[in-house]
């Protein structure tokens, strides 16, 4: 059956929500199906004490929901935007990533932060951030951030099963992107990275929306005489090395895709890993592509103009040595 | 909830001690330099953890602050297994993972002691919420202080909890300063009461350092909760005898302030009560004597604890074996 990202979310929630009474959403409008629809109808199915309104309220929301995890309820909370969750960064990283450690393994936070980032569409700069990098450097969270809307609906249930805190980040781009969804589909581990597209020349390592640009990339790369091998990250924290590893032991090249900006960006954390663990491999050295360094301006011209995509991965990997035109 | 017997109000007084005690061992201890980090000692605010507290059962649940060692106590943690862990020993509670700031004794509803100022006081919301969800009739308490109502958390969570009718039970301790600056310098609101009202909150600012006055406004606080009739925000004037942690010259406050509270001392007053109705000296000496005997014990036996093995440093930074001893 053919999903969108949003509907297949929705289907993810409600069938997790129907297999386990402890799973509650909350959030800003997730009782009104939220600002981008994906919960709509489950007040209506499930009830409005498992959907739950609160006010405009980040730090209490995400704190309410980290003490109901500590207390039996595995809670799925929507930050509307991950720039909102600037106000909730108290509590999920010095309470919610903490506290399994701090107890001694007393306790655990079995919580899903699901939130949207990325830049579409004129949103400007509070409403386009990636800023996945704050939290991969907070150990005790999981970052996941999904590249399509099957592997959206297959890491959400693993996450929401997983039983420590998560942060789940959808790309708002990807909202309207559509794919079928097999029956029998099997549910995707925390922390293994996928091959979107098998290559023998360059890796290319990509997360959430970039993952199009780098399958649009390929395509023009192949019609240079290029093969480009695409990994999907899926969970940024913890990194799935040894899926590069192997990919890197094949190519010998790597290119690094982000939205974010470069600078300290989670590409930089994966080449340094790649340069200290794998530098015998390498025949180039590793290149990083990603927003320059400048909040996501308003002006349409102008955000297609800072925006890192496929052109930019192109010209990247025919200025490798050895890939040149 | 039963009126309690002269022995009940005997345990009460005891329990006081024990806490009195306990914060005079973790100051020596701190002197002498075998506690890491900065430990903030409860000293003179005795009577609001033990009166609210001699009302929750292991059950309910309670999200204490900085200041937590009265709390976690008089909920009845273990002294030794408290003290272990703010010495930093394996036995300790968390151990050797949390240390003063952060106790946690989950076996005994004690889920948290947060370092951040108001950082505690939605978990609490949050704890009470799921056993509204799940329709458990316990209850959730979060202690602060009167800094507290500084953070923006304070008055989302307020909202919050009023709107869903949570059975929270917000306990201020309202000691006149928020670290070293008087309640005057941080806010033009003089009693943390007065921010129940828009919200609707039931409450009350009562005399914190009268066992008698807790004990009877926190029965009349957690019957409303246990009736579904949360939240409510206990107010407690109250004093600490110690600076805002162990080292604090307290320059922002003169020895007459100082000695004019020492005589409001809860344990002191109590004591009074007690011979009042009747109790012998001899007894209450003996009651303080077998707390001091109790401390003194688990502090010999804290300290020769096993420190905790390095080797294990990694571990417990996820629930889930498959991230166990990932490296980012």
């Amino acid at each position: 059956m053919i999903h969108s990202f949003i509907d297949i979310l929705r289907r993810a929630l409600d069938e997790e929500m129907t297999r386990d009474a402890a799973v509650h959403l909350l959030g800003e409008d997730v009782a009104a199906g939220g600002a981008f629809g994906v919960t709509r109808g489950l007040a209506q199915k499930h009830g409005v004490t498992r959907v739950r309104n609160t006010p405009i309220s980040e730090a209490a929301i995400t704190g309410l929901a980290t003490g109901a995890a500590l207390c039996g309820l595995k809670p799925v909370l929507e930050i509307m935007f991950i720039d909102f969750a600037t106000l909730a960064m108290d509590c999920l990283v010095n309470q919610t990533a903490k506290y399994r450690y701090m107890s001694g393994g007393q306790l655990a936070v079995p919580l899903v932060v699901r939130t949207q980032a990325g830049a579409a569409g004129g949103a400007a700069a509070q409403h386009s951030q990636s800023l996945e990098a704050w939290f991969i450097h907070v150990p005790g969270l999981v970052v996941i951030a999904p590249a399509s809307p099957v592997e959206a609906y297959g890491l959400l249930k693993s996450a929401i099963r997983l039983g420590d805190p998560v942060l789940f980040i959808e790309h708002k781009r990807l909202y309207t992107m559509k794919e079928d969804l097999a029956d029998d589909i099997e549910l995707p581990p925390i922390g293994r990275a996928r091959i979107v597209r098998g290559g023998t020349d360059v890796t290319l390592i990509a997360y959430s929306g970039m993952v199009q640009s780098a399958l649009e990339a390929v395509q023009t790369l192949a019609d240079v005489g290029i093969s480009a091998e695409i990994i999907d990250l899926r969970t940024l924290l913890p990194l799935d090395m040894a899926t590069i590893a192997a990919s890197v032991s094949k190519t010998h090249r790597v290119l690094i895709a982000h939205e974010a900006v470069l600078n300290g960006g989670f590409g930089a954390e994966i080449a340094a890993r790649i340069g200290s663990e794998l530098f015998d491999e390498l025949d180039t050295p590793v290149v990083r592509v990603g927003c320059p360094f400048a909040p996501i301006p308003f002006a349409p011209d102008l955000e297609r103009a800072l925006l890192p995509g496929a052109q930019d991965i192109v010209r990247a990997v025919r200025l490798m040595p050895g890939l040149g035109e | 909830m039963p009126t309690p017997t002269l022995g009940d109000w005997q345990q009460m007084y005891r329990a006081m001690w024990r806490i009195r005690l306990f914060e005079d061992q973790v100051q020596r201890f701190a002197a002498a330099g075998e506690v890491p980090g900065f430990p903030h000692l409860s000293t003179g605010q005795e009577a609001v953890a033990v009166g609210v507290c001699a009302h929750l059962s292991h059950e309910d649940v309670l999200f204490t602050s900085h200041r937590g060692h009265g709390h976690v106590l008089a909920k009845g943690s273990d002294l030794q297994a408290t003290l272990a862990e703010i010495l930093g020993r394996q036995d300790g509670l968390c151990r050797g993972r949390g240390g003063s700031m952060h106790l946690v004794d989950a076996a005994n509803g004690v889920l948290g002691a947060t370092g951040v100022v108001a950082g505690n006081l939605s978990l609490a919301a949050g704890a009470a919420w799921a056993a509204q969800a799940q329709g458990r009739r316990n209850i959730s308490v979060a202690f602060f202080g009167d800094g507290a109502t500084g953070a923006g958390a304070f008055h989302e969570t307020l909202n919050l909890a009023a709107l869903w009718k949570l059975p929270v039970l917000f306990v201020c301790e309202n000691n006149g300063y928020a670290e070293f600056t008087s309640r005057e310098e941080h806010s033009n609101v003089t009693h943390v009461s007065s921010f129940a009202a828009p919200y609707a909150i039931a409450t009350k600012t009562i005399d914190g350092n009268d066992l008698l006055a807790v004990y009877a406004s926190a029965a009349e606080a957690i019957d409303l909760l246990r009736r579904d009739q949360g939240p409510y925000l206990l107010e407690c004037m109250t004093f600490r005898l110690a600076g805002h942690y162990v080292g604090d010259a307290q320059q922002y406050r003169s020895k007459e302030e100082l000695a004019a509270h020492r005589d409001k001392c809860p344990i002191e007053r109590f004591k009074r009560h007690l011979i009042e109705r009747g109790v012998a000296q001899q007894e209450l000496d003996a009651i303080g004597e077998l707390a001091r005997l109790e401390v003194q014990q688990a502090a010999d036996r804290a300290r020769a604890a096993p420190r905790p093995d390095a080797s294990t440093v990694l571990e417990d930074v996820y629930r889930s074996p498959a991230l166990d001893g990932i490296s980012g």
